[in-house]
């Protein structure tokens, strides 16, 4: 039978349930983000390190212009390598059918008779390709286009067109994330992964005897970097590219960078939900206990013993835990799932455990329960500790002494209840400060969401409108004079054309050095420019690079410092170059140098890899037939398509992201500011009574409910600007990477919002509590002993 | 019940309490011998503050001496520690306050089985209402009675513990004569039918007529001990 100390609580719990249910949403915000950030890290972690095992993903990768095959044998012998696969890859334009624009396929070889030894593809359905004129293509790919194994379609193989016949859809843990050249987001409507067996590829390639690419797999205990080296150094006289790591490979870094912002996520939110959590429910348990003192006092003269009241307070948070751990159960939950469906989008895995398991719902609920036990360990120990005696009489009032801000209210002919607000806050200065650090992370909270939208309009305002202001880019098979340009100019609907050359490198500065294409330009362009931090385009100059802040902090240089660069393509050789600049940058590591002076360095003539153009839009469809023919181009990146691409991924998660905050935001401000109300209610309801006996108005009384709460909302609001100020500042940091970062955008109106949102979910929370205060029962009060 | 041979159940000796508040030694009780004896009605009689309450916080176990001895039967209970002390409240004991102090949240047979769940033979809770006469308001809510009815749960609630001792605190300090009464005779009533020796603690002087033995307090001391020859019952008594 339920013992009658266990009705209580379950009454108790009844009648404090909106200030119940205001921490339990507030803590289960904690336990929800935990369960979905937590929990997807571990699946996405989980998922991909049984997909690399299982499909025996590589650990070192790296390009080459061309090396004989009889290289792979001393490649394996170099110490601590497993195994060696030799392959042969290539970009190149495909022709789909019924479709105007143009795509990029990456041609990637299969071994002739077998499968690959590392980053063995699982097929989906089909079967393997046989033929040179047989390809398999990736998932998404033919998921996207609407392809099945014996459909056909037509690439520019080596200047040629050549059909193609689709024999079975693949995925590969080399291919998780896939972009293509020039894009920001995976676009599987125009560009897929070709695997081909290996005649065909070198055929197409002229690699016959050849390979272009290898990828390794290394003993558990061999030493990363010394293979690395091994290997640039015997892949140099062929045109090694250098040597990555997986940290490098696009496809894991893109991962990588995934996984790392939900355990950030993990380790910064729930700590400050259940933060906020354990102060409402000591606030709230500190007034329950204060309110039934008698009744412990007379619990304990029934003889029930201090480890029992203990424990009977503690239930009570543990009750409020218990529905704050279901909500939180089942929002994340669905959250998680919600995420689920969003990583499909982006992320290929052949399986995925989105499951997320037991033993992270028990953390969560486990980190809640001892959170709001902490929150109201303190009121339950002064409930175990109350001698019965002293529990039996009522409470002696709370002390307030004159102080110097007394002397300062009186001197400033306050009113009587503002004079009655002002001496709350200080009598009750950690509450106060408490209160108002609870909104001011409401306030942080919103900011960080407004934050996101500025930053990235700000990106993409720099990007596309300032720095990429082409129309499209041109790709080249491989570096071509600068005559090339001149055929451009003939292609259909061209009105601009600047050449531009990418020069593969290695920065180094002392220990610090890291792999980065170089762009070179020639002088003053107009469509991709360099921008500095005040928007001026920059000129490069001669024996100078100019880097962007993320590269220069990487290497730790300054401007004028002095970089080494190994250039690794063309006449390779090491040249020193001044720092002339460092420059913001949002999308990888950019390095920059003049065009002519680097082709001075290498005694050549210029050559280019890209074309940028602009183009008259009417005539767009003419171009891109026009370029599927042309066998020296292995791509077309159309800027407008990059950019609505990412501006609708960025619309679409930032108005998920700002719904979340903004909910979180508001369900914070109501669970502090509503306990507080009622609190301040519940301890001054027979004081306001008074009042009114007295005869002050509702509207007086009310002031003083209100006056209080909003006054310390008000205050909480520099701080919340701070604290939003500091969580953007590290939102910037954890989700900056070699791949991206965000600029530190606050204008404001995203202050002003955040107060704005703020400001009026605590108002509209007191009011609520105000409405109790017009149905107070004057006689009842004044009568009943506290 | 007989008066020759009465039994003592509780003993005080040279009992002193100070309180200090605000740098202020009050001495509540100075020096308190006192005897209480088994089954007897005595009632406690003295103007407010003269430490009647005190003397029932120290004989209920719920504060402690500053020096002296207390005895119940043969158990000091100035040399208990407060698990003790809880012990004996538990098992011992049971108390009526001047203000009922039941729990708002329970009904009435609820506020009887916070007493039942942790007494070592209780009665059973319906029974206990039964006796006080409430054996048909059991499933309401305090705020659904009136003080009187409120003052009785408080008494089922003391003596369902099948308490050797009731101490109770101004029990009708609280209520008006008529349901003073009331509550008066369900006191009488158990100290009749069970032999519990019973404590009343009061300064209203009429209730003096209903008691096996009068104490007088005044200022912290027992004044005067007084044996009524002639009990009156609870409904000759009026205020």
């Amino acid at each position: 039978m339920m013992h009658a100390t266990d009705r209580k609580l379950l009454r108790d719990i009844r009648r404090l349930w909106a200030q119940v249910l205001a921490i339990a949403l507030v803590l289960a915000c904690g336990v929800a983000i935990l369960l979905t950030s937590f929990g997807m890290y571990r699946a996405l972690d989980d998922t991909r390190a049984a997909y690399y095992e299982r499909n025996r993903f590589a650990d070192v990768f790296v390009d080459v212009r061309r090396a004989p095959l009889s290289l792979l044998t001393e490649i394996a012998a170099i110490p601590g390598v497993q195994a060696v696969e030799g392959r042969v890859t290539g970009d190149v334009v495909l022709d789909l059918p019924g479709r105007v624009d143009i795509s990029v396929g990456r041609v990637l070889s299969l071994p002739d008779l077998e499968l690959p030894r590392l980053n063995l593809p699982i097929l989906r359905s089909g079967k393997w390709p046989e033929t040179p004129d047989e390809i398999a293509v990736n998932e998404p790919f033919a998921r996207t286009n609407g392809f099945v194994p014996g459909d056909v379609i037509a690439a520019n193989l080596n200047g040629r067109k050549r059909n193609l016949t689709i024999t079975g859809t693949l995925l590969s843990p080399e291919f998780i994330y896939t972009l293509g050249p020039g894009a920001l987001m995976p676009d599987n409507r125009n560009f897929g992964i070709l695997w081909m067996r290996r005649a065909g590829a070198a055929a197409a390639f002229d690699l016959n005897g050849a390979f272009n690419s290898v990828a390794l797999k290394l003993d558990a205990h061999a030493q990363s970097d010394d293979v690395k080296d091994a290997l640039d150094d015997m892949l140099a006289p062929y045109g090694g590219l250098g040597a990555l790591g997986r940290d490098r490979q696009q496809s894991n870094a893109f991962v990588d960078a995934e996984i790392q912002q939900l355990r950030s996520m993990a380790l910064i939110l729930p700590p400050v939900f259940f933060g906020i959590s354990a102060f409402l429910v000591a606030m709230v348990m500190g007034r329950v206990v204060t309110l039934e003192r008698s009744e412990i006092g007379l619990l304990k003269a029934l003889g029930y013993s201090d480890p029992q009241v203990c424990m009977h307070y503690l239930m009570l948070a543990g009750l409020i835990a218990l529905a704050g751990i279901g909500i939180g159960w089942g929002v994340g939950t669905w959250l998680a799932r919600q995420l689920a469906v969003l990583y499909t989008e982006f992320f290929d895995f052949p399986f995925l455990i989105f499951r997320v398991s037991p033993w992270v719902y028990a953390l969560s609920g486990l980190l809640a329960l001892v959170t709001t036990t902490l929150g109201a360990a303190r009121s339950a120990l002064i409930a175990a500790r109350l001698p019965p005696a002293v529990a039996m009489q009522p409470p002696a009032p709370p002390k307030f002494r004159q102080t110097r801000i007394d002397r300062a209210m009186a001197r400033a002919r306050l009113g009587q209840p503002t004079v009655m607000i002002l001496r709350s806050l200080i009598r009750w200065p950690l509450r106060s400060l408490l209160t108002s650090l609870g909104l001011s992370l409401a306030v942080a909270a919103v900011m960080t969401a407004s934050f996101m939208t500025d930053a990235l309009d700000y990106i993409v305002e720099t990007a596309f409108y300032q720095s990429n202001r082409q129309h499209a880019t041109l790709l080249f098979a491989q570096d071509l004079p600068t005559s090339a340009l001149q055929e451009v100019a003939r292609l259909p609907g061209v009105r601009q054309i600047e050449g531009q050359q990418y020069l593969a490198a290695v920065l180094r500065n002392g220990h610090h050095e890291k792999h980065v294409p170089i762009e070179a330009r020639f002088p003053q362009p107009d469509l991709s420019r360099v921008v500095a931090q005040d928007g001026t385009a920059l000129e490069m100059r001669a024996g100078g690079i100019v880097l962007s802040q993320r590269l220069a902090a990487e290497l730790d240089v300054q401007t004028g410092d002095v970089v080494a660069a190994e250039f690794l393509t063309g006449k390779r050789g090491t040249h020193d170059l001044t720092v002339t600049d460092i420059v913001p940058l949002y999308f990888g590591l950019g390095a920059y140098a003049d065009l002519a002076a680097m082709s001075r360095l290498f005694q050549q003539t210029p050559r280019i890899s890209v074309a940028n153009i602009t183009l008259d839009d009417t005539r767009s469809d003419a171009l891109q037939a026009a370029i599927k023919d042309i066998p020296k181009l292995t791509g077309l990146v159309m800027m407008t398509q990059t950019r609505r691409a990412f501006q609708e991924t960025i619309r679409q998660n930032v108005t998920i992201m700002t719904t979340v905050y903004i909910t979180i935001a508001v369900l914070i401000s109501v669970g502090v500011a509503y306990n507080s109300a009622r609190i301040q209610l519940s301890e001054r309801a027979r004081e306001l009574a008074s009042l009114r006996i007295l005869g002050f108005s509702r509207g007086q009384v009310s002031y003083i409910l209100v006056g209080e709460l909003m006054l310390i909302a008000i205050l909480a609001q520099p701080l919340g600007w701070m604290l939003g100020r500091l969580l953007t500042g590290l939102m910037v940091q954890g989700f900056s990477s070699d791949l991206y970062s965000l600029p530190l955008i606050l204008k404001p109106a995203t202050f002003s919002k955040a107060s704005l949102v703020v400001l009026a979910a605590a108002l509209a929370s007191v009011l609520v509590v105000r409405r109790r205060l017009d149905r107070l029962d004057l006689v009842a009060v004044m009568k009943t002993r506290e | 019940m007989t008066d020759d041979a009465p039994l003592p159940v509780f003993r005080t000796k040279g009992i002193t309490k100070v309180y200090t508040t605000g740098g202020v030694a009050v001495r509540a009780l100075d020096g308190v011998d006192l005897e209480l004896f088994s089954g007897e009605l005595t009632v406690l009689l003295g103007p407010s503050g003269s430490g009647k309450s005190t003397l029932m916080n120290i004989l209920g176990g719920l504060d402690h001496v500053t020096d002296g001895q207390v005895w119940l039967r043969d158990m000091e209970l100035t040399a208990m520690n407060d698990r003790g002390l809880t012990r004996y409240r538990r098992d011992h004991v049971g108390f009526v306050f001047q203000f009922y102090n039941l729990v708002a949240s329970l009904t009435a047979r609820e506020n009887v089985q916070l007493v039942t769940d942790v007494a070592r033979d209780p009665m059973p809770a319906d029974e206990a209402l039964h006796l006080v006469g409430l054996g048909q308001r059991m499933h309401h809510f305090p705020s659904q009675m009136s003080g009187g009815e409120q003052q009785r749960v408080a008494i089922a609630r003391a003596i369902a513990k099948r308490p050797e001792i009731l101490l109770c605190d101004e029990p009708t300090g609280a209520l008006d004569s008529k349901t003073g009464v009331q509550v008066l005779e369900a006191l009488r009533d158990i100290n009749d039918r069970f032999g519990t020796t019973t404590v009343v603690i009061t300064h209203n002087a009429e209730i003096r007529r209903m008691a096996h033995r009068v104490i007088r307090f005044q200022d912290g001391r027992i004044a005067a001990v007084e044996m009524n020859a002639h009990r009156v019952a609870p409904s000759e008594i009026a205020w």
